[in-house]
């Protein structure tokens, strides 16, 4: 049997049992909470394994383990920034973001604003942030069946990515967070399972001596030392002092935007309480820290048996070197048929985890445009609860489907970018107006308006006159050549912008509601009047 | 709107108690110096990646080399900060939170 059967047969397996838990959850999705939140009744050890799924992109799991096979050190950056960014999670917003909100980012910022302006503004800034990683996962998911499945025609990504799409509108209407936590669920294991798999195969080839992989990665890489320390993708000395600020730029950006992330924020609402949000991060930091220390092995294992040259024959971005080390350690483990079976696994794995995510990404999107923008700014709070989730269900839809064609639009783009400009975004914009809202007494309307605002634009604004949208043979136009903004990373601007704004903003508005901070104070740190777990 | 005011002077009653202003105090004690320890540590780490890749490159124990070391300290001190953290909360948060929710419960319902 080929590979690519194989791995057909097993990612069908992984669709055929994730839809199944989608329908029988859909059962139980009665009222607007169990649609958004899927009934507050996950334990914490569930959504923790539920963050984990709804994190670790494919972008994390092939992405980085190509960086470390490709450059070194370099993609270990990444995955140190992704996994510090929990602890502003959780020491300063899941807990009090469970006690004060009901189902998405807004509910938290409009708690004591004028709600209207302030949903709008968390509104465009949640769609925003989750279509930009949204369509990243797309094109990445399209790639990613041509070098896993041997599709290599412009039709054939086209119709995977459809496919993806579809499969995610459906997980997402039809079970709403209770089925999109199931797919994120199961996919945790998965990834975990394969990735931990790999790793002891790698780590025994080596007697479990870390040093001795070390050497070879960086003997086989042709590179010696160097590949074992920072510098050769991120801030290079060819780049000057330009690229290190743009290192550190990109370093603000990934630590301060995973806790302005819409749609890892509405995963603190299904569980029943603070604590049990509380539980769900340790979980999700145990999982995901486990995850990046086996990426680790990974990128330095595939470049020292796959070869960093075999590797980038196959993607110039390595995204194949997690597949194809399996591929290489299940032959010389046990033979031709393991190594066969190995790689289908791991790209079956891989297609999970793309479904899982961009579920994740749909759901929190179509919340905030249902809840935010149609019930409460269009309807003015009038809507009923079966109006509401109705709109959710058509904007997934609709949602899905703009995500499809943009995806095929931007095949042939390189949108690797859009990843790094979601978490920019994220800090500059959300994190604020989250922080302030839950910590400034005198923070108000114009305040949240203006740190949503300023903060998204400044990092869009920025990129949009950068090194990666122009005037580099990389860039997503290659062709023209409009940048003035000299990093390729926003963040070290627009994040201190976004914090400007919001202050100045505030502190030029005379509203100020000191009852409501006091009520807002005391509920998200007692728990008091907050939403309760459904008891059907 | 009567209800509705009682509700708010409730909370700010709450607010101006000795009790919540500890609860508040023993929080924000913790959890703020601790996340502007945490960023220093991890931004001390992504600078010296960046402006001190001699002092990173030197090797420890075999091709083990500072950057690795400290690349690994960092999940070593999240993993022990999120501990920590939780520790500290089941000890001093969740018990005096928890008896205010219910005083408030208790006075609502009245």
């Amino acid at each position: 049997m080929s590979q690519e059967l194989l791995s057909t047969i097993l990612f069908l397996l992984f669709v055929v049992g994730t839809l199944a838990i989608t329908f029988w959850a859909s059962r139980n999705t009665k009222d607007a909470a169990d649609y958004y939140a899927g009934g507050r009744s996950f334990t914490g050890v569930q959504n923790g394994m539920a963050i984990g799924g709804d994190y670790m992109s494919a972008a994390s799991f092939l992405g980085i383990a190509g960086i470390i096979a490709l450059s070194g050190y370099d993609g270990f950056l990444y995955s140190i920034g992704f996994l510090v960014a929990w602890l502003v999670a959780l020491l300063l917003v899941a807990e009090l973001m469970r006690n004060s909100g009901k189902y998405t980012m807004a509910d938290v910022l409009a708690f004591r604003m004028s709600p209207r302006p302030v949903r709008t503004a968390a509104g465009v800034s949640t769609i925003t942030v989750s279509i930009f990683y949204l369509l990243a996962q797309m094109v990445g998911a399209g790639a990613l069946v041509g070098l896993l499945l041997g599709v290599t025609s412009e039709g054939g990504k086209a119709l995977t990515i459809v496919g993806v799409g579809l499969l995610m509108i459906i997980y997402v209407v039809v079970g709403g967070m209770k089925g999109t936590t199931w797919v994120q669920i199961v996919k945790a294991v998965l990834l975990m399972g394969g990735a931990t798999l790999v790793t002891l195969l790698v780590l025994g080839k080596f007697g479990f001596n870390l040093s001795a992989l070390l050497g070879q990665a960086a003997s086989q890489s042709g590179k010696g030392d160097v590949f074992l320390n920072a510098g050769l993708k991120y801030g290079t000395e060819a780049q000057g002092l330009a690229g290190k600020i743009d290192l550190i730029s990109l370093g603000l950006a990934l630590v301060l935007g995973t806790a302005g992330l819409p749609h890892i924020l509405i995963r603190f609402y299904t569980v029943p309480t603070a604590k049990d949000a509380r539980k769900s991060v340790m979980w999700g930091i145990g999982i995901i820290g486990t995850f990046y220390l086996l990426t680790l092995v990974l990128g330095f294992g595939a470049a020292a048996l796959v070869g960093s040259k075999a590797i980038a024959e196959q993607n110039a971005a390595g995204n194949t070197a997690a597949p194809q080390l399996a591929k290489v350690v299940g032959q010389e483990l046990f033979g031709d048929f393991g190594g066969t079976l190995l790689l289908a696994i791991i790209a079956a794995v891989a297609f999970a985890t793309i479904l899982a995510v961009v579920a994740g990404l749909t759901l929190a999107s179509s919340s905030s445009f249902a809840h935010d923008l149609y019930a409460h700014v269009i309807k003015r709070g009038k809507a009923t609860e079966k109006q509401e989730i109705t709109v959710a269900r058509i904007s997934a839809f609709v949602i899905g489907a703009v995500a499809i064609v943009l995806g095929i639009f931007a095949q042939k783009l390189n949108v690797a970018f859009l990843v790094a400009l979601a978490f920019a975004v994220a800090a500059s914009g959300n994190l604020p107006a989250i922080l302030y809202s839950l910590f400034w007494k005198r923070f108000n309307t114009s305040g949240a308006v203006s740190a949503i605002y300023g903060g998204l634009l400044s990092a869009v604004i920025l990129v949009i006159f950068s090194p990666v949208v122009s005037g580099t043979p990389t860039a997503l136009f290659p062709n023209a050549d409009f940048a003035w903004f000299p990093l390729q990373n926003p963040g070290i601007v627009s994040i201190p912008l976004g914090f400007l704004a919001g202050w100045l903003g505030t502190v030029l508005s005379r509203e100020s509601d000191e009852s409501k901070y006091a009520e807002m104070e005391v509920r998200s740190l007692t728990g008091v009047g907050a939403e309760k777990a459904s008891t059907h | 709107m009567t209800t509705r005011q009682h509700d708010i002077s409730v909370y700010e009653q709450v607010q101006r108690s000795g009790e919540f202003q500890e609860l508040k105090r023993r929080f924000r004690s913790w959890a703020f110096p601790m996340t502007a320890a945490f960023l220093g540590w991890y931004l001390l780490y992504v600078v010296l990646s960046g402006f001190a890749r001699d002092f990173m490159g030197v090797k420890l124990l075999g091709n083990i080399n500072v950057a690795l070391v400290f690349g690994v300290l960092q999940f070593v001190s999240t993993f022990l900060i999120a501990w920590a953290y939780s520790r500290h909360a089941e000890r001093k948060l969740d018990p005096l939170a928890d008896k205010l929710r219910h005083e408030v419960e208790e006075k609502e319902a009245r």
